[in-house]
């Protein structure tokens, strides 16, 4: 069921083409200058994140009766108005810096966004929402068609993935995007020192440099370290970036540090990915409780995306930047005996960046449980979605990154409404 | 006595172990394969008292901070793995436990995220006979029906401490059944996606309602600890009706039982599971891409045979896996080299092929996770990845860079056995590459190689030379693309 660049492999395609393009730096004169670049920031929530802890219909008294242990007080969240169905909605508590953001107009909140029969699945939904085709999940990723659709040679840092193993939404038949998940290691070690470890590192970019023939799965090794070796120099510069503010410890905090210095340093890169996880909350989901799981989870979002976001304002970047998250399934309205939330359905994408129109995009569900609740699905105990998920991302598409998403998507998914780019 | 090559001893060993040390080579080497593969299959034959070895000369070290725990540390648990991965007389054996734990997928760090560090390792890794309490950590479960019969086993894991943690199970009550564990039992570990509904999941949540944990045992002398219990308060006693077969003949449906003999529902479940021929292929499939070849379909010959055997067998995997090692798919040139070595196959079998006296596998435990794979912690509950997937540049750094490490710690030993081929850069190539075998290489990398060996200055064959030059040639042999595989 998983799949991987396994399907890349099998495509029939020859060989990965490595092309070592010089690198388009964008120099702080052509930055003075007024020369922009745009950067796609993927945030995956994995796990399948539960929309309706961060974003709280705290006026709907079926929220209440339906997440007895789960509920957030109404008195507690961060209320940010009411979206086009008159629905008073407020973040999660712990997210105060989104909501500055959201205050600052700067964050978008794209609620009951999916598709028709959403899986409950993790592993499909992961392929779903990577490749953006619910009937046909295993081909390459949305985003890696966008790398494949540029004009080339493509730059071997044109995509930086900050997690360790290539994400299927990255997945592209010929652009090879580097995993960089700490620039700091990052680096090519040798047994000896001096003249050795020269002719060590000499070879071995040599020997990588090489494109096996008819052998695709041959190929993708040295495909690999080629783009390892040739990545070196320009990722240890941004290794020693030293950001305006102290970003937070967590996982996704030190990625978004290495976006930021990558995106400070020039490099080039136009694509970057980053995850965080543990958003399969089952049991003991707990959102109000100091430390409690859900509350780590939307500190861990809040302080990572706020320092990035400062970041860049303070780097003068903002502009250049927008971060878009997905996760692969919703979760269930009605909480569970293990006072946590099983799969579900439709969910809420956020959209942050310098120049999105921030603010309350659909509706949010009522969750009242009569089972012909348009809003509803599965005998109302599921969100039903409002947005296809790929009208968001074709906003993204034509809007940010200036494609036309009528190709990448295979169809035309774009939905007035949605003017935050 | 027939006699098998290396070549072919190797192959095997790759897949049914992790590579082949110089004494295995020795030892198969005066056997038939049908022989290798009859001792592979039936290990309780071979004395397990690998982990008596631990911290003795002569083999690899682990490194101790206070007194070596792997009951209930889990740096100290993966040093043990790692070490009977390389030491073992019984590599099939760890080989079956390392595919369990893909495939039953369970994370350390959920474990210990609800009951601590300790217990966490307990759960996962520890060994019975040392436990107050007698806890079979998951790893031991793996290992004791590493080839025993796929049902016991799937009941076993439906009531592993460890499990019941990982997928919720300890709350799945009649109030609220909790559906993560029916879920992945069906997807992940029996039929696959595609072949159950939404309906089947919910019924299946129900049908181990009340299979929960309780805590015998006394804290006094450690031998508290947490077990399955079948509670009878909790269980949904109504009929459970699903679109799959449950029964022989055909019935679908659960009946409703009384709260007392509600467990049966859950035997009822995983008997029709393993039963139901999805299961049988998808085992099948997922059986040729681990052992035989990733790089090509399962052949439909294989899984109709594997599968037949399969379901014959009632789930003998002793059964199927002698059939696997002995199918002439799994002989056929075609499957030599043809899957990306893991993490863990790539550390062991380097260590095993290029040396582990002075090296610690405490020192593989960052590189492993670099590379994409801590034991004990799988990404999630469908497992690693795992093909294509463990190759990215990151990944070929983090491999290049342990070779580097493994290569350095190795200098002296690898300079003293090389030292009779030290007389011409030629004979000292040819000899490393005797000694570490890799798939096909792409011409011209070997003349690169030695090209590395001349390139910073005349041959002398000294030992300061050879020290330095060893080093750095397998750094790059063992670092190269043709090694990734296996």
């Amino acid at each position: 069921m998983k799949v991987t660049r396994r399907q890349f492999v099998k495509g029939g395609v020859a060989a990965f083409t490595v092309t070592f393009a010089a690198p388009e730096f964008l120099s702080d004169l052509a930055r003075a200058q007024g020369a922009r670049s745009r950067n796609l920031v993927i945030l995956n929530l994995s796990g399948g994140n539960d929309a309706l802890s961060m974003l709280i219909p705290y006026n709907d008294p079926f929220y209440y009766s339906r997440r007895p242990t789960l509920a957030v007080p109404a008195g507690q969240v961060l209320q940010i108005g009411s979206d086009a169905s008159n629905i008073a909605l407020g973040l999660h508590p712990r997210l105060t810096g989104l909501k500055q953001i959201f205050d600052q107009g700067r964050l978008a909140l794209v609620q009951r966004t999916g598709y028709e029969n959403q899986t409950r699945s993790h592993f499909l939904g992961t392929d779903i929402w990577s490749t953006a085709d619910p009937n046909n999940s295993q081909g390459f990723g949305w985003v890696g068609r966008y790398l494949d659709s540029l004009p080339s040679p493509v730059d071997a840092l044109v995509g930086w993935n900050a997690t360790g193993a290539l994400p299927h939404i990255l997945l592209a038949a010929h652009t090879a995007v580097p995993s960089i998940p700490n620039p700091a290691t990052y680096a090519f070690a040798s047994p000896n020192g001096g003249a050795e470890a020269t002719a060590e590192r000499s070879i071995a970019t040599r020997i990588s440099s090489h494109v096996p023939v008819n052998q695709p799965e041959l190929a993708l090794v040295y495909e690999s370290a080629a783009a390892a070796m040739a990545t070196l120099g320009r990722v240890a510069s941004v290794a020693t970036y030293t950001p305006s503010l102290t970003y937070p410890n967590s996982g996704l905090g030190q990625a978004l540090r290495a976006v930021a210095g990558a995106m400070v340093r020039g490099i080039g890169t136009k694509v970057f990915y980053v995850t965080t996880g543990g958003f399969d909350t089952h049991s003991a989901q707990n959102t109000i409780a100091a430390n409690g799981a859900y509350v780590n989870l939307m500190a861990t979002l809040n302080d990572a995306l706020l320092a990035f976001y400062n970041d860049l304002r303070n780097q003068g970047l903002l502009e250049d930047t927008l971060v878009l998250s997905f996760s692969e399934v919703g979760r269930r309205i009605s909480e569970n005996g293990s006072q946590g939330t099983d799969h579900g359905a439709a969910s809420t994408m956020l959209v942050m960046g310098g120049r999105v129109s921030g603010g309350l995009y659909g509706t949010a569900p009522n969750l009242n449980m009569d089972p012909q609740n348009p809003t509803l699905e599965n005998n109302a105990g599921d969100v039903h979605y409002e947005t296809d998920f790929r009208a968001v991302y074709a906003s993204v598409i034509d809007g940010w990154l200036g494609a036309d998403s009528v190709k990448l998507l295979n169809g035309n998914f774009r939905k007035a409404s949605l003017t935050f780019v | 006595m027939a006699r098998t090559p290396d070549r072919q001893i190797e192959h095997l060993l790759r897949r049914a172990g992790f590579g082949a040390r110089p004494d295995e080579l020795d030892l198969y080497g005066q056997m038939s394969v049908d022989e290798i593969v009859d001792s592979l299959v039936e290990f309780q034959s071979q004395t397990d008292d690998v982990d008596g070895k631990i911290g003795k000369p002569g083999y690899v070290g682990t490194t101790t901070r206070g007194v070596f725990s792997p009951n209930s540390n889990i740096t100290d648990a993966r040093q043990r793995w790692l070490f009977r991965m390389v030491h073992s007389d019984r590599p099939l054996q760890e080989k079956m436990a390392l595919f369990w734990h893909d495939h039953f997928a369970t994370g350390y760090t959920k474990i210990a995220g609800a009951l601590g560090a300790t217990e966490g390792t307990r759960y996962m890794a520890a060994k019975p006979s040392e436990d107050a309490g007698g806890v079979r950590g998951q790893l031991h479960l793996f290992r004791d029906m590493a080839l025993g019969n796929f049902r016991d086993l799937l009941t076993a894991i439906a009531k592993d401490a460890a499990m019941l943690v990982w997928l919720d199970g300890r709350t799945n009550f009649k109030a609220k059944p909790q559906e993560n564990f029916a879920r992945e039992i069906m997807e992940l570990f029996t039929m696959g996606v595609g072949n159950y509904t939404e309906q089947d999941v919910y019924a299946g949540a129900r049908v181990f309602t009340g299979w929960n944990l309780q805590r015998p045992g006394s804290a006094a002398d450690g031998s508290q600890h947490y077990e399955f219990f079948y509670s009878a308060a909790q269980h949904d006693t109504d009929a459970k009706t699903f679109n799959f077969a449950i029964y022989p003949d055909g019935g679908r449906t659960i009946p409703a039982r009384s709260a007392a003999a509600g467990m049966q529902d859950g035997v009822d479940l995983i008997a029709a599971l393993v039963a139901n021929p999805n299961t049988a292929r998808y085992l099948a499939k997922k059986l040729f891409r681990f052992f035989v070849s990733e790089f090509r379909d399962p052949d439909e010959s294989f899984v109709n045979r594997i599968a037949g055997v399969f379901l014959n067998t009632k789930g003998d995997m002793r059964r199927v896996m002698r059939e696997v090692f002995l199918s002439s798919e799994f002989w056929e040139p075609r499957s030599y080299w043809a899957r990306y070595s893991w993490p863990v196959e790539y550390v062991v079998r380097s260590l095993k092929d290029i040396g582990w006296t002075g090296f610690s596998v405490d020192a593989a435990l960052t590189p492993l996770s670099n590379m994409g794979q801590t034991l004990f912690d799988p990404p999630d509950v469908s497992g690693w990845p795992g093909g294509p997937n463990w190759i990215s540049s990151a990944t070929m750094l983090a491999r290049m860079n342990y070779a580097s490490t493994l290569a350095g710690n190795q200098r002296f030993n690898l300079a003293t056995a090389s030292k009779s081929s030290g007389t011409t850069p030629r004979a000292f190539l040819s000899y490393f590459m005797d000694q570490i075998a890799t798939s096909q290489l792409e011409s011209g990398v070997s003349a690169e190689w030695m090209t590395y060996l001349t390139m910073t200055g005349n041959w002398t064959g000294t030992d300061a030379q050879l020290q330095a030059k060893a080093a750095g040639l397998v750094h790059l042999i063992a670092g190269s693309p043709e090694y990734q595989f296996q």
